[in-house]
């Protein structure tokens, strides 16, 4: 009686074993910062989607009779200098400002996962040269690097996803790098060149799922760092232009009216605010879950 | 240990070399001329020819980039702005003093406040003190800058009237502009030193300091945060590009005519000269902060000095 529980606690030990995945979503969990910061980053992407349907106005229609409108019960944050509804543009200015966040970290990653994981594993040559050009395009900051991009290239929403990918791209570069270095020297890398795997199957299947974890947390906080750096080009005239709206243009735009009318730069500061702190927020539960070292 | 300075410094040279050729590359070949831009849109063909060859536009991409950076090499000359004709090397010394004195004193804040507050943080673990300045560090570092600056000159400028809301002069010019671009710095080195700190004191030798009966004080100021420190180094070089490209943006809201002002309007004229001057002066500015950190490293820590004396890689 006993020797037969005891086989079945056996034989059901198997399915304890959870992924890396699972196991992660559950440390998640029980981050309470992180799950806030999860649910406030899903309304705003539910608002970015579904933006124009919600929108109680249209985001350039002008209404010269209330311009400047203080917050009301109609213009819920107030109106601008042409008397547009403030929440509106704020509502359709989210999909500019997540998008570039979004895309150009989505590029930034992808290339720099790439390019990173070629240097880690081939060395050499191909290693020297690729690195070397990381070093220039790290010898400025990246906000400033990204400024430089996009003079270059002019202003505009496109434009600034570019900039702004490629100021990102040397960060994942090294990351991955680093990571698959560590990797390289783990014996089951020797195991799975010894049963012939493809490089491009060593590289995929057995490098990078061990060097994610930080680069997803580096992903999260970096879209948080993008949609700031999207605004201050915004706000120096580089990114979107008007009529458009997006949060740093939009700021942009109310500075000229801040002695009287501090509402027109008030809201929109927050909601950037907001939806940077909410990343931060996940990027550092993110860290906790999947670095179990730091977990006691 | 010299050797490795000297070899550090040699490898800024190429470098800033390729920043200069990235730059000019990208500048001359997307879409805006400059020349056509200067005439206005009803400028005859005769007209912008005439002012290409003055400018040095018609010549051949390398050929003036071969002049460009023999200009700097030699000379020191970062040319002659196209919109208003002045020397780009003066109007960016003059310019970059501010930029440089707003980005430093920020930093020292950084510095100042923000490794304190972590210690404070990591000592405190879980408490009230923790959990504080841990929530103020994360706005910190979720607030743009010059909208942190724009909300200081309303309260402390326009409304408490304590400041003035822009501009350059004494001391009383600099306390918003610093106070907006350090917040971000302050809130990433007081994150770094926590989790460093943290990671520190959980290690063996603290715990062999403390069952030795040694002060408390003693073991966090000596003990751990001499072995803490690396990564916050690391960190204080990039925060410190974090803090200048802020500054450069800050210099907008509250009109300081400094290097970050002079990009914007150089960008907006396409003033190619300023742009590049502007560009290649700030990367060799931030190329010597790396350096330095660098050099702070083999201070900070004995072990890696003796690896660099002994002539072995990085």
């Amino acid at each position: 009686m006993n020797l037969q529980k005891e086989r079945k606690a056996l034989s059901r030990q198997p399915a304890k074993r959870q992924s890396m995945t699972v196991m992660t979503l559950r440390r998640m969990k029980k981050n309470k910062m992180a799950m806030v910061g999860l649910i406030i980053l899903t309304f705003i992407m539910l608002v970015a989607i579904f933006g124009p349907l919600i929108a109680p106005y249209s985001y350039t229609e002008t209404d010269l009779l209330h311009t400047y409108g203080l917050p009301s019960l109609l213009h819920p944050f107030g109106t601008d200098e042409l008397g547009r509804d403030i929440l509106s543009r704020m509502i359709i200015g989210s999909r500019a400002s997540l998008s570039i966040g979004f895309v150009s970290m989505a590029g930034a990653s992808v290339i720099g996962i790439m390019f990173g994981s070629i240097c880690g594993y081939f060395g050499g040559k191909v290693d020297t040269v690729i690195m070397r050009f990381m070093d220039i395009l790290q010898a400025l900051p990246p906000l400033i690097m990204a400024i430089t991009i996009c003079a270059a290239l002019g202003p505009g929403l496109n434009n600034c996803i570019v900039a702004i990918t490629i100021s990102n791209i040397p960060s994942f570069v090294r990351m991955t790098r680093a990571s698959v270095l560590n990797i390289r020297r783990m014996e089951y890398l020797e195991a799975a060149t010894a049963i012939n795997c493809s490089t491009s199957r060593i590289i995929v299947k057995h490098i990078l799922p061990n060097a994610l974890s930080p680069l997803i947390v580096q992903l999260t906080m970096g879209i948080a760092t993008s949609i700031i750096s999207a605004s201050a080009m915004s706000f120096l005239g580089l990114g979107v232009q008007p009529p458009d709206a997006e949060w740093g243009a939009m700021l942009s735009a109310g500075r000229s009216y801040i002695r009287n009318y501090p509402h027109m730069v008030t809201f929109a500061g927050v909601t950037i605010m907001i939806t940077v702190l909410s990343l931060n927020m996940l990027g550092d539960g993110l860290r906790d879950a999947l670095d179990p070292k730091l977990k006691n | 240990m010299k050797k490795y300075i000297c070899k550090r410094i040699l490898m800024m040279f190429p470098v800033l070399l390729g920043v200069a050729f990235l730059i000019f590359a990208i500048m001359t070949f997307t879409p805006g001329d400059p020349a056509s831009i200067i005439l206005g849109s009803n400028a005859t063909p005769d007209a912008i020819k005439a002012l290409h060859t003055k400018l040095g536009l018609d010549q051949p991409f390398l050929s003036r980039f071969f002049n460009y950076i023999k200009g700097i090499v030699t000379t020191f000359d970062f040319g002659t702005s196209y919109i208003n004709g002045r020397d780009v090397k003066y109007e960016m010394l003059v310019r970059f003093a501010y930029t440089f004195r707003v980005a430093l004193l920020s930093m020292a804040f950084a510095l100042g406040f923000g490794i304190p507050l972590g210690i404070t943080a990591a000592v405190n673990r879980n408490t009230w003190k923790d959990t504080s300045s841990m929530m103020i560090a994360l706005l910190g570092i979720s607030m743009p800058t010059f909208w942190f600056g724009q909300i200081l000159s309303i309260v402390f400028a326009l409304k408490l009237g304590l400041f003035p809301a822009g501009g350059v002069g004494g001391i009383e010019y600099y306390v918003l502009p610093c106070l907006a671009v350090s917040m971000m710095g302050i809130a990433s080195m007081a994150r770094q030193t926590r989790s460093s700190m943290l990671e520190v004191i959980r290690s063996d030798y603290i715990t062999t300091a403390r069952a030795k009966g040694q002060e408390e004080r003693k073991i966090i100021y000596k003990h751990a945060l001499r072995n803490a420190l690396i990564p916050v180094v690391t960190q204080a070089g990039a925060t410190f590009g974090i803090l200048l490209g802020g500054t450069l943006v800050a210099e907008t809201v509250f009109s300081i005519p400094g290097l970050g002002s002079y990009m914007v309007t150089s960008i907006n004229s396409r003033d190619y000269p300023a742009i590049q001057g502007a560009v290649i002066f700030i990367a060799a500015v931030f190329g010597v902060v790396m350096l330095l950190v660098d050099i702070l490293y083999t201070v900070i820590d004995p072990r890696i000095r003796v690896e660099f004396t002994k002539g072995g890689k990085k």
